[in-house]
């Protein structure tokens, strides 16, 4: 398959609130192939792009249950299935104490999932990607704010996008090639 | 909030961040330090002087090597000596770091935002301290993987029942999450390092390090989740840490040791002598590198304050220590609080009480909770107590238990000093790399607190 030359449209913006507001009204025209950059986390703005489907928690629900039954389930089997040691007749399968070790496992692997499991969810890492190919863009790292319609959107028509892009009176736009 | 109840609010107490600044001059000023500020003869200076210190840890390890643990002064019936009197002063001080950055962020306190990126680097030192101390003390460190359940030829597994197992499970889980806590926050300002950087090779090794972070309103949102999700797992893994440190003490029989006041009270100290590195930190970094406006008088009163709190907590700790002694009806328990106070070593515990309990409430005075000399003093009074704090936990607990015939006495060797003084080197030496190298505080988190990042929907 041929890659499109082009990858979108992006339009830069001064402050979080514009591109919130941008972010809504492009949505609103119908545009869903859309994303926004930003050098600190906005409120609302994920909901305003169309994202609702969060799955980071999930991941790190289930990393957390594996962690703890790894850990319950190894020193059980080690203490006594494998290695049993007869210490006063006391009983191998000493449950108590092996709650401390239970509890590090599972906050250990609860916490692997959540680094590991955002950053594969983000598809990070990843050294290239298209939106670096506009100069400005290195201005979302420090004050300003862009918002960008793929090219994959149905809605998406070079001439019409931008004109729309600029109806939200962005402070530039560029087109991004891929 | 209304407008008016804001600014009554801000009135009352100085403002986490000095007002004028905006997205690009936060930027600027905190990359700056890391990117195109010259590197002063001051920390070369410093880090020469922390180098050497390192060199001579790694000389104290290499003889130990070749000698055994027979050059440090520890002997039957006190075996454990300046290594765990070590490794539980720097695994307190780490705890510090967590709080800041993991409970705070739960308890939304935006002030923590500019102190939270080093005192992280500190925890994350602070364990790489901490953890070698154990390592040495077990007596042949080249087998130290013996630790951890790995299948092996002996067909042995560890014995899950021991204090010390848990312990070994506690730090490496601590130290992981730390570093992992750690690195995740300092992403998207590798991001911001990597678009400043006038340097080829520095923009491609941030580049690197930012994994190819964009600032994406999805990555932020997985980013926001994952950190916040992180934070509600250091929290309750900060407390437990030392909690299982005190176990290896509670849980022996040990008169001094066998309490179960143990817990809490090594967690408060915890905070407690973390809370005095990080000002020994934050207050020379943000006068050499004028971060004033970042780290304000109100981050300085606000950690005195912890401090104050937390060492409340560790005096009623001491005071139901000889409650006990007295209450529990044990002569054991009761000699070991008439050895504190009349013993060999009575001197180190009245010089205890005056660090951690008397000086310290001298922060209930408000010039010395801003003044940033006095404050500096308060911290290293702490520091110095709490270590002796570890000093009479582990040493005057063992030198007298139960029989006369078994009494003995602790004189550190020089091996002892060496190693200790060259772990702070190393921390130092650590934390000169990491200013220098890493912006020392959080660029985007800052950026959160300007009036200007408020949006409405």
């Amino acid at each position: 398959m041929k890659r499109d030359p082009i990858y979108g449209m992006m339009a830069e913006f001064d402050s979080a609130q514009a591109l919130l507001d941008a972010a809504h009204k492009t949505y609103q025209s119908g545009y869903r192939k859309i994303d926004a950059y930003s050098p600190f986390p906005i409120e609302g703005l994920a909901d305003e792009i169309g994202f609702h489907h969060n799955s980071v928690p999930l991941v790190v629900l289930i990393g957390g249950i594996i962690g703890g039954c790894t850990g319950y389930l190894m020193q059980w089997w080690m203490s006594a299935v494998d290695y049993p040691l007869n210490i006063g007749g006391r009983p191998t399968h000493s449950w108590p104490s092996f709650i401390v070790i239970t509890f590090e496992m599972t906050i250990l692997f609860a916490g692997l999932s959540a680094v590991f499991g955002m950053l594969a969810l983000n598809g990070l890492p990843m050294p290239y990607h298209p939106v670096f190919n506009v100069s400005r863009f290195a201005m979302a790292s420090r004050d300003r704010f862009f918002l960008i319609v793929f090219s994959s959107d149905p809605k998406y028509n070079a001439p019409q996008t931008r004109s729309f892009l600029e109806t939200l009176q962005p402070r530039s736009i560029s087109e991004v090639p891929s | 909030m209304d407008e008016t109840s804001k600014v009554t609010i801000d009135a009352a107490s100085a403002p986490v961040i000095e007002p004028g600044y905006t997205f690009a001059t936060v930027t600027e000023k905190i990359s700056a330090i890391v990117l195109t500020r010259p590197t002063s003869n001051g920390w070369f200076v410093g880090f020469g002087i922390a180098f050497l210190a390192t060199m001579m840890l790694l000389y104290a390890i290499g003889y130990l090597f070749l000698r055994g643990i027979g050059i440090w002064g520890v002997t039957i019936p006190i075996g454990w000596g300046f290594a765990i009197v070590n490794f539980v002063w720097w695994i307190g001080i780490g705890h510090a770091g967590t709080l800041i950055s993991a409970i705070l962020l739960l308890l939304r306190q935006p002030w923590r935002n500019s102190i939270n990126r080093f005192a992280e680097a500190m925890t994350l030192f602070a364990v790489a301290c901490a953890g070698l101390f154990p390592l040495l003390h077990v007596g042949r460190p080249w087998l130290a993987y013996w630790l951890f359940p790995y299948p092996n030829t002996m067909r042995v597994w560890p014995q899950f029942r021991s204090p010390l197992m848990w312990d070994v499970f506690a730090v490496s889980t601590y130290g992981t999450i730390s570093a992992i806590f750690w690195f995740i926050g300092l992403i998207p300002d590798l991001g911001t390092l990597r678009d400043r950087a006038t340097n080829r090779a520095a923009a491609i090794i941030y580049g690197i390090l930012s994994m190819g972070w964009r600032g994406s309103a999805r990555h932020w949102a997985r980013y926001e989740t994952a950190y916040l999700l992180l934070a509600g797992l250091a929290t309750p893994l900060v407390l437990s840490v030392h909690t299982v440190v005190s176990f290896d003490f509670a849980i022996g029989i040990v008169p001094g040791w066998h309490t179960t006041i143990f817990p809490p009270y090594f967690v408060a100290g915890a905070i407690y002598s973390g809370f005095a590195m990080v000002l020994m930190l934050a207050i020379p970094i943000r006068k050499i590198y004028g971060l004033e406006d970042f780290i304000t008088e109100r981050h300085l009163q606000n950690s005195a304050k912890v401090m104050l709190a937390t060492g409340l907590i560790v005096a009623y700790g001491y005071g139901i220590e000889a409650f006990m002694g007295w209450y529990s009806g044990d002569r054991y328990d009761a000699f070991t609080v008439w050895n504190r106070l009349h013993g060999p070593y009575a001197f180190l515990y009245y010089s205890l009480l005056t660090c951690n309990i008397f000086i310290p409430q001298v922060l209930w005075i408000r010039k010395f909770r801003t003044s940033p000399v006095l404050l500096f003093a308060v911290s290293f009074v702490i520091l110095v107590g709490m270590w002796l704090e570890r000093f009479i936990i582990v040493v005057v607990s063992l030198h007298r238990d139960f029989l006369n015939s078994s009494w003995g006495m602790y004189y550190p060797t020089r091996w002892d000093f060496m190693t200790f003084f060259g772990t702070i080197g190393m921390f130092l030496m650590l934390m000169f790399l990491f200013l220098r190298v890493l912006p020392s505080i959080s660029i985007f988190e800052m950026r959160t607190l300007l009036p200007e990042a408020e949006v409405k929907e």
